[in-house]
């Protein structure tokens, strides 16, 4: 696997044992390792997506999770989100859907969003 | 003729950097012009996170970066936005005419204008592809516009050209809605993008690159149906008999940015080479006196952080410039690319007495491994740097310090040493 964590991008082979990590060669730091370890045993992904808004300039809001959601459940988050909608104003930071899918992790807006008129 | 300290073409991340820049620096007058509804340029639409680590030390969408940029000239007095505004045209001596829908056509003076118009997408004529024009053809910024901003998607079966970090972002935005992405070719041997992005916006979701491949044409009449993709040799020339097909009804084009500068041409700012854009000296000034130039108006940024660098940079200036304190230049010094470096910004120093503090953002023409920049004066290294790999899609950047620069004189060349 490719370690992501500069721009070095190391090649490195990550050696299980009975599906546990084990060891890990090819990266040139200990950064490269750690990332090796969480990516085999519990590989995590931000989430950038929109929701539907009314009464907005957009009709678009753009949103992320406050935190790393387990890499297996995204797509699920994603589609979950397609079907959300709310309503202007908002404001970044604003929570959107708190603990999807029960995971854990809040949905919160990227960007302010105000009411406008018509 | 309303008259202002810095007038400011384009509301970006390069504009908003520099209005805030020239409000620090003491201009009591700045005007910024924007086109679109809103401020913030073209991050509204990268909604994507692993923004602003370097300047805002803090990782930020792309919204969240032009929202922290819009709030930095929020209510200041000395800092005026005008929206829904389009500059139609700059001259040498500064005057701007500008059209909105509440003033109609109307000209301002700058004591100092800065251009930073941005850049926007090559388009299929710019890469030449056989075939009809059907329906489904789009570059990876409409495309991303469209999902991300208005709510609808190009189409559902998706091939992208290029492997850009906008394409391979691409990739993912359209997989999390639902379509299926069924391959991203590109003609290099190499990906142009991060590996952050090759993994988690590829290997992800299972997507396939093919590397040294091409389009040779678009199928289909009123709407895509699919595309032939061929194998490339060295010389980026189709393969025969290497020809497949791959099916799809819709083709994301990501195959490059050009700097946005018919405004400028037509002021008559000189246009360098290769990078595309205006010919700027450190401090940012092109060879207009009182015009400057920043972001992606000058060359290609793959980073918004560095956007903000420069286009603080040029705010600065430009309102020293503004208030008659800038300190004269009495040495100019003409900045060479040699040796695997292929684009250097500034292209040219205006020194003072004593040198200034310099700093170069360049561009790699291969990848490779190891090496040493160097920076060069009459045969003498002034200034080097280690850099264990360089990619032509990572800029890389290099302070000089004031000293140094002191003891230039006519030319530099900035160029890589192998090991
Ligand atoms: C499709 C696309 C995707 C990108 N994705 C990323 C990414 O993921 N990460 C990243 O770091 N960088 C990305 N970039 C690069 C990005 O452009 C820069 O990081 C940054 O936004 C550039 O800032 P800027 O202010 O120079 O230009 P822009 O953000 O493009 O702003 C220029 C502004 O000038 C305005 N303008 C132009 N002409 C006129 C005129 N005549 N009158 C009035 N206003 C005018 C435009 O409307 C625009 O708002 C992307 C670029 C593109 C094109
Ligand atoms: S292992 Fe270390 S040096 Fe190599 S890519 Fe990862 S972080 Fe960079």
């Amino acid at each position: 696997m490719n370690c992501i964590m500069c721009p070095m991008g190391c090649e490195m082979t990550v050696t299980l044992e009975n599906g546990r990590f084990a060891g890990v060669t090819g990266n040139s730091c200990p950064r490269g390792a750690k990332y090796a370890e969480t990516e085999v045993t519990d590989p995590r992904r931000m989430l950038t997506t929109t929701v539907r808004i009314k009464g907005g300039l957009l009709p678009l809001l753009p949103v992320v999770s406050a935190e790393v959601l387990p890499k297996g459940k995204v797509a699920d988050c994603a589609a979950y989100l397609r079907n959300v909608t709310v309503e202007a104003p908002v404001q970044a930071g604003d929570v959107i859907v708190p603990d999807i899918l029960g995971l854990g992790v809040d949905i919160v807006a990227s960007r302010d969003m105000e009411k406008v008129n018509d | 003729m309303e008259l202002y300290d810095v007038i400011i073409i384009g509301g970006g991340p390069g504009g908003l950097s520099a209005a805030y820049s020239a409000y620090r620096n003491g201009a009591k007058k700045i005007l910024v012009i924007e086109r679109d509804r809103e401020l913030g340029g073209i991050l509204q639409q990268c909604i994507h996170n692993g923004f602003g680590l370097h300047h805002f030390k803090e990782e930020l969408t792309g919204p969240g970066y032009a929202g922290r940029c819009i709030a930095l000239i929020q209510d200041k007095p000395e800092i005026r936005a005008l929206t829904d505004t389009m500059v139609l045209s700059v001259s040498k001596d500064k005057k701007v005419t500008a059209v909105n829908p509440e003033k109609g056509l109307f000209t301002v003076e700058g004591k100092t204008v800065i251009l930073t118009m941005g850049c926007r997408e090559r388009t299929r004529g710019a890469i030449r592809t056989a075939g009809e024009r059907p329906a489904g053809v789009f570059t990876a910024g409409a495309a991303q516009r469209m999902v991300n901003m208005e709510g609808y998607l190009p189409g559902k079966k998706i091939v992208i050209l290029g492997s850009g970090d906008i394409g391979l972002i691409m990739a993912r935005r359209m997989s999390l809605e639902g379509c299926k992405v069924q391959a991203v070719c590109e003609i290099c041997p190499y990906s142009n993008g991060l590996t952050r992005n090759m993994v988690q916006c590829l290997y992800d979701f299972d997507i396939p690159l093919y590397l040294s491949h091409t389009i040779l044409k678009i199928k289909g009449r009123d709407r895509v149906e699919g595309v032939t993709v061929a194998k490339v040799d060295e010389k980026m020339q189709p393969v025969p008999g290497t020809e497949f097909d791959i099916e799809c009804d819709t083709l994301l084009l990501s195959v490059g940015l050009i700097p946005e500068n018919e405004l400028s041409m037509a002021a008559g700012v000189e246009i360098a080479p290769f990078t595309n854009g205006p010919r700027v000296d450190q401090r940012r000034q092109t060879n207009l006196p009182g015009i400057y130039a920043a972001g992606n108006v000058v060359h290609v940024h793959d980073l918004v952080d560095f956007v903000s660098d420069e286009a603080e940079i040029a705010g600065k200036f430009a309102a020293l410039e503004a208030q008659g304190s800038l300190t004269p230049a009495v040495n100019t010094v003409e900045v060479s690319p040699v040796n695997g470096i292929r684009t250097c910004v500034p292209q040219v120093l205006h020194l003072p007495e004593g040198g200034e503090p310099v700093r170069l953002f360049m561009r790699a023409g291969a990848p490779d491994r190891k090496v040493t920049l160097e920076v060069k004066c009459g045969g003498e290294v002034l200034v080097k740097k280690m850099l264990p790999v360089v990619k032509p899609s990572e800029m890389v950047t290099l302070d000089i310090p004031a000293a140094k620069t002191a003891l230039m004189h006519d030319k530099i060349t900035v160029g890589l040493q192998s090991k």
